[in-house]
């Protein structure tokens, strides 16, 4: 309710400035668009297909690195949280690489791949996957040591530890992992296609400052944060019906 | 003998200073035998119960069960702990089946399993319920349930029953009686009440203040059932009452 009054007030802001804009000429007219222009964009992108394609090429590229980052995070984590000599062999590495910029090497991913699919697909998978692996290891070791004691003396061996306590009781915390990483893929699949890329939403927004189109860059970042707030919404969705068992006393 | 203790002792080493815990424990428990171990509060007991779980290794000494050295935590030891740690994730009932879906027990036999121990424990009607849903006593249960139906043959309780008001606790020590009597298993029980010790218990083990050694053992002779006002209840709880006041004296010394 205050959410759709806000974004309401939002878009009634925006509409205001633009569309005041236009009567007092403040600044150039064709840099701030209006809504209505933004729509007309909109509507053209979806008739001529351009925005179907731009959006299946970033979220195919989004789901494939994101993919590949998550299952490496998830086993590499989960390993790292289990055992203390893997953990202190990664660890030092993982905290050298991390506070690098991911951005950085982003020239070095096209020097690599190319400018094919495989440059923005392995960027996406690293740059999402140390957020993701660090926020599994956290949660597997956040696991109640009391909890595996527990399950050890029900006759629980190694691996059981690993399926029956460590995966259920680390799931909040590797749901709350997988949500990071997906935002992120979101967020870095623009910056990877702006540089050497021919489609998706990146170049989408790239091609509205090339051809001088405003109202397509903001098309092209409403659409964007749309799909943020809809995996995003998607995975709260999930998570709800996931873990009954934290809001049963609150239900019943 | 169902767990024989031998000659063990147990330090910690905390930034660099070895503190002994326990010395020299030797404690032979009989098959079916129901032991109360007493003693001021950070004398040991959790310690030499998280030793013969498995949990903790002795600096020295061995554990036995059934002969054979104890070498880690196992399904023939069940433990219930004070904090209950039940599976959060599950179900009371995917709790008390947890460990015989370990041991590849068909869902159906499992199902039947758990339904006897829920039972025994007075839940059947709140099978389908979460650990959050659960009074502190009815998640007790559900740990006594849970050991129970892994069918060990050994129980070791750190008190289980301290977090749990006055009348809980009785009738759960009044539960746990009975189950006894069916069950028939050999448990170790720490505690800090000697009421409850004597109430449970064939011997009662009082500790040393630390380092924990064992200072007297009590035979408690007295019928199966038993009454908490009866003379001889009374006698042997003032008489432990007495052992165990000299010991928490002189860790306030
Ligand atoms: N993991 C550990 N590391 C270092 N010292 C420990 C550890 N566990 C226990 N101790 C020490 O060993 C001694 C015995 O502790 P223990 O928990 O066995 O006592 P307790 O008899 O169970 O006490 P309480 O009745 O309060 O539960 C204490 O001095 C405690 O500080
Ligand atoms: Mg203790």
């Amino acid at each position: 309710m205050t959410r759709g009054l806000a974004i309401l007030a939002t878009l009634a802001l925006w509409a205001g400035i633009s569309y005041g804009n236009r009567a007092v000429e403040w600044m150039l007219p064709a840099l701030l668009p209006t809504p209505g222009e933004v729509v007309r964009v909109f509507l053209d992108s979806v008739r001529d297909g351009s925005l179907v394609t731009s959006v299946t090429t970033s979220l195919v590229r989004v789901a494939e690195g994101f993919g590949l980052a998550a299952a490496a995070a998830l086993a590499l984590g989960v390993l790292v949280g289990v055992s203390t000599p893997v953990r202190l062999l990664v660890e030092p590495i993982i905290e050298f690489v991390r506070p690098i910029p991911p951005l950085a090497f982003l020239p070095m991913f096209l020097v690599w791949f190319g400018l094919g699919e495989a440059s923005k697909v392995a960027f996406i998978g690293y740059t999402t996957f140390f957020p993701m692996f660090v926020a599994v290891a956290a949660s597997v070791l956040r696991v109640d040591p009391m909890l595996l004691r527990a399950a050890a003396s029900l006759g629980a061996t190694r691996v059981d530890l690993i399926r029956r306590v460590i995966l259920p009781a680390a799931l909040p915390g590797i749901i709350v992992a997988l949500r990071l990483g997906f935002g992120l893929a979101l967020f870095v699949i623009v910056g990877a296609e702006f540089m050497g890329a021919d489609a998706g939403l990146g170049h989408l927004i790239m091609e509205g400052r090339t051809f001088f189109n405003p109202a397509q860059i903001v098309m092209g970042a409403l659409v964007l944060g749309l799909l943020g707030s809809a995996a995003n919404a998607l995975l709260v969705a999930a998570e709800r019906s996931l873990f009954r068992w934290r809001e049963a006393r609150a239900t019943s | 003998m169902k767990i024989q203790v031998q000659r063990v002792s147990k330090s910690f080493t905390a930034d660099g200073r070895r503190t002994p815990a326990l010395v020299d424990i030797d404690l032979d428990v009989a098959d079916r035998e129901l032991i109360c171990l007493l003693g001021p509060s950070g004398c040991g007991k959790s310690t030499l119960l998280n030793i013969v779980a498995g949990f903790l290794e002795p600096t020295s000494g061995t554990i036995l069960v059934d002969g054979r050295p104890v070498t880690g935590p196992g399904a023939d030891r069940g433990v219930v702990f004070q904090e209950y740690v039940l599976f959060p994730w599950l179900t009371v009932q995917g709790n008390v089946e947890f460990g015989l879906t370990l041991k590849g027990v068909p869902a159906d036999e499992r199902r039947r399993i758990a339904r006897r121990y829920l039972e025994l424990v007075g839940l059947v009607q709140h099978a389908q319920k979460f650990p959050v849903q659960l009074s502190g006593g009815m998640k007790q249960r559900v740990a006594i349930a849970r050991a129970l139906a892994n069918a060990p043959s050994i129980i070791l309780m750190d008190e289980p029953f301290g977090a749990l008001d006055a009348q809980t606790r009785e009738i759960l020590q009044e539960e746990l009686g009975r189950i006894q009597r069916v069950e028939h298993k050999t448990i170790l029980f720490v505690t800090h009440s000697i009421r409850e010790a004597v109430y449970l218990a064939d011997r009662v083990v009082v500790m040393t203040s630390a380092p924990g050694r064992i200072k007297q053992i009590f035979a408690i002779k007295l019928p199966e059932t038993r009454d908490r006002f009866a003379p001889e209840f009374t006698q042997y709880e003032s008489e432990i009452t007495r052992v165990v006041k000299e010991e928490v004296a002189k860790v306030h010394e």
